[in-house]
């Protein structure tokens, strides 16, 4: 009987022996790898899906154990409270426009610096470009308190006291990241500096030479010629830049804190606005107890909140995040 | 007429290089006033007692006691008593964990996303979407969060979320493998989450490396009869070694000045809460120094292994 079946298989398969064991080994491969990857993508969405669910919960659908994912009774009124308690709006303009700001000005002083370390000789080019990675190992914590005081009282030289009479104070805008972006010191900088210098490196030389060789200057080859060409290693850079310098907590919190309203700030201390909001809601005397279950929905949903303009633009512009890097040559 | 044309060629030369500092001035402008200037005066501070009087502050020369006392007597009284040095040990060791993790989990994930199959390119969209997700502020106020923590999904000591894996723990114990082994497998499934949104650029990185290998390697070791697995061994591996070196140092220097780690907390504090500035920039020169001798010690040693094309 065995041996019959034996027999049978051989035959099915005679000829087709080699292919199908191939095949079979492909599809289970396959098969491995969608399991792999379809885990691998619920545990990235599966956080933010659970936040979006618990936050059009009411309250009583938190306290009710019966009620896991689905709320009984959704309801938008936290997005309310927290568009609300957090000044949304002004948060998010102000947010908007720092950083536009910071991630254009990063993107042109970015590109220029990286030029220069790409295509010129100078002596110090090699320390130079060392400081530039220096600048990303170095804990920003270590010049915070320099950076903070420079800014609070903004002088150069002492000619801003000679001029008006006093230092600048500068906190609480935007000028230190803009300042700092300008200069290629702004957040993680020295990342986009070599990023942009590997992919101006890999660019082949003749292109150049055959600019000057026309007659044309220096200047006038770096925009017209080179530019145009690195318009994906400069889209990674602005899209990096934007993102990060949105969710910024670091620098955010250092220069703008009782200035300037950002959301990542807004974000950060969104539980006691809750708090102090709902009493003034309700006209209390004391301040409103928010239960750790209830304060935990707000933030999450305040967090939502932060990151669904970046979610927005990811969907538009994801192809240019994840196929233009492949194309910046940041690995040349 | 010699002396005369070798004048003109070096003024050509002189030029591109002046214009060269031309174009990285803005950077040498931010380096001095933005970053050497601040790391000088930080570390003036450090050497002194700072007092903040009306319209600026004033200076008391105090030698090097603030990091006598970083080093040696400073306990936290928000993570158990434990000296600040322990806290950057055993910030190390996790970051050692973390970096080996990450560094795998990228590497393997940027060759799933390197082969062709349906679907890939919302596959990969979602593999990056910790770049936006997890990132600065979002992951300082997920981190403790209870909801979170009700997942399974960040770490506390108390909780036993959904992710954990006890069962996993008990299989591996009793096939009685090294313990130590076991408790790093272990780790690493229950902290699958931090590691898969700690990953994200350096996928990007590697399936960049990936793309760039020319396929004519390939097509001549097929010719040789090579299998898939010799392939992924003698030309894969070899060609993207370069990177294991770029991200183990960009994970490396992510996660220690991660701003809401424990030592970084502790450093932002005792400037911002308790006003002891010179003690808070003591202890980041001293954080800066450790992490200054972890990469020259991890680039030391794997730049040894790696396999360069020139």
């Amino acid at each position: 009987m065995n041996a019959m079946l034996e027999k049978i298989t051989n035959i099915k398969l005679f000829g087709h022996h080699r292919l199908t064991g191939y095949t079979l080994g492909r599809l289970g491969w396959s098969i491995v790898r969608g399991v792999i990857i379809i885990g691998i993508c619920f545990l990235i969405l599966y956080p933010t899906m659970v936040k979006f669910l618990v936050s059009v919960m009411s309250e009583q659908d938190l306290y009710d154990i019966s009620v896991k994912y689905i709320a009984k009774n959704p309801t938008l009124d936290n997005y309310k409270t927290v568009i609300t308690a957090m000044k949304y709006p002004e948060a998010f303009w102000n947010t908007l426009k720092l950083s536009l700001f910071t991630s254009i000005m990063q993107l042109v002083s970015c590109t220029i610096i990286g030029y220069g370390f790409a295509r010129f000789k100078f002596k110090g080019r090699g320390l130079l470009f060392a400081l530039v990675i220096i600048t990303l190992i170095v804990p920003p914590q270590t010049i915070m308190i320099p950076l903070y005081l420079h800014f609070k009282d903004f002088d150069i030289l002492g000619i801003f006291k000679l001029i008006l009479g006093k230092p600048l104070k500068l906190l609480g805008g935007y000028a230190p990241f803009v300042l700092m972006s300008a200069t290629g010191m702004g957040l993680k900088n020295g990342l986009y500096i070599y990023i942009i210098r590997q992919f101006f490196r890999g660019m082949p030389k003749e292109l150049e030479e055959a600019a000057y060789v026309d007659g044309a200057g220096l200047f006038r080859t770096f925009y017209k010629i080179m530019l145009p060409s690195a318009v994906p290693a400069m889209l990674t850079v602005f899209l990096f830049s934007f993102v990060w310098q949105w969710t910024d907590s670091f620098y955010s919190s250092l220069f703008l804190s009782g200035g300037l309203r950002v959301l990542s700030n807004a974000l950060s201390g969104v539980s006691h606005a809750i708090a102090l909001h709902l009493t003034n809601l309700r006209g209390s005397a004391t301040t409103v107890y928010l239960s750790p279950v209830l304060s935990s929905m707000y933030i999450n949903t305040a967090s939502l909140l932060v990151i669904l303009p970046l979610l927005l633009v990811y969907i538009v512009a994801q192809r240019y995040f994840v196929e233009s890097i492949e194309r910046t040559g940041i690995v040349g | 007429m010699a002396a005369k044309r070798k004048k003109r060629r070096m003024g050509l030369e002189e030029k591109k290089a002046m214009m060269g500092y031309v174009f990285v001035l803005p950077f040498i402008i931010g380096l001095l006033t933005f970053f050497l200037f601040p790391m000088i005066q930080s570390f003036i501070f450090s050497l002194n007692v700072i007092e903040v009087v009306e319209g600026g502050y004033t200076l008391r020369p105090n030698g090097i006691n603030y990091y006598k006392t970083a080093l040696l007597q400073y306990v936290s009284t928000a993570n158990e008593g434990k000296s600040f040095m322990t806290l950057i040990g055993e910030g190390l060791a996790a970051m050692a964990t973390q970096v080996l993790l990450v560094v795998i989990f990228s590497f393997f994930a940027a060759n799933l996303l390197n082969q062709k199959f349906r679907g890939r390119s919302v596959a990969r969209a979602i593999f990056f979407l910790p770049v936006i997700l997890m990132s600065g502020v979002i992951i300082a106020v997920d981190s403790g969060d209870l909801l979170q923590s009700s997942m399974g999904l960040t770490q506390t000591d108390a909780q036993e979320g959904s992710f954990q894996a006890v069962a996993l723990a008990r299989v591996l114990l009793s096939t009685r493998l090294d313990t130590r082994f076991v408790d790093f497998i272990v780790s690493a499934v229950n902290r699958i989450y931090e590691i898969v949104s700690a990953s994200g650029v350096q996928i990007l990185v590697f399936l960049a490396g990936l793309q760039s290998i020319s396929p004519s390697l390939f097509e001549a070791s097929n010719i040789e009869g090579a299998t898939g697995w010799e392939n992924f061994w003698k030309i894969t591996f070899p060609m993207v070694s370069p990177l294991i070196l770029v991200n183990t140092v960009y994970t490396v220097i992510d996660t220690l000045t991660n701003s809401n780690s424990v030592v970084m907390t502790i450093i932002r504090d005792e400037a911002f809460r308790n006003a002891k500035y010179g003690l808070s920039s003591a202890m980041a020169w001293i954080y800066f120094v450790a992490i200054m001798l972890v990469v020259a010690i991890i680039t030391g040693i794997i730049s040894r292994l790696v396999f360069y094309q020139e």
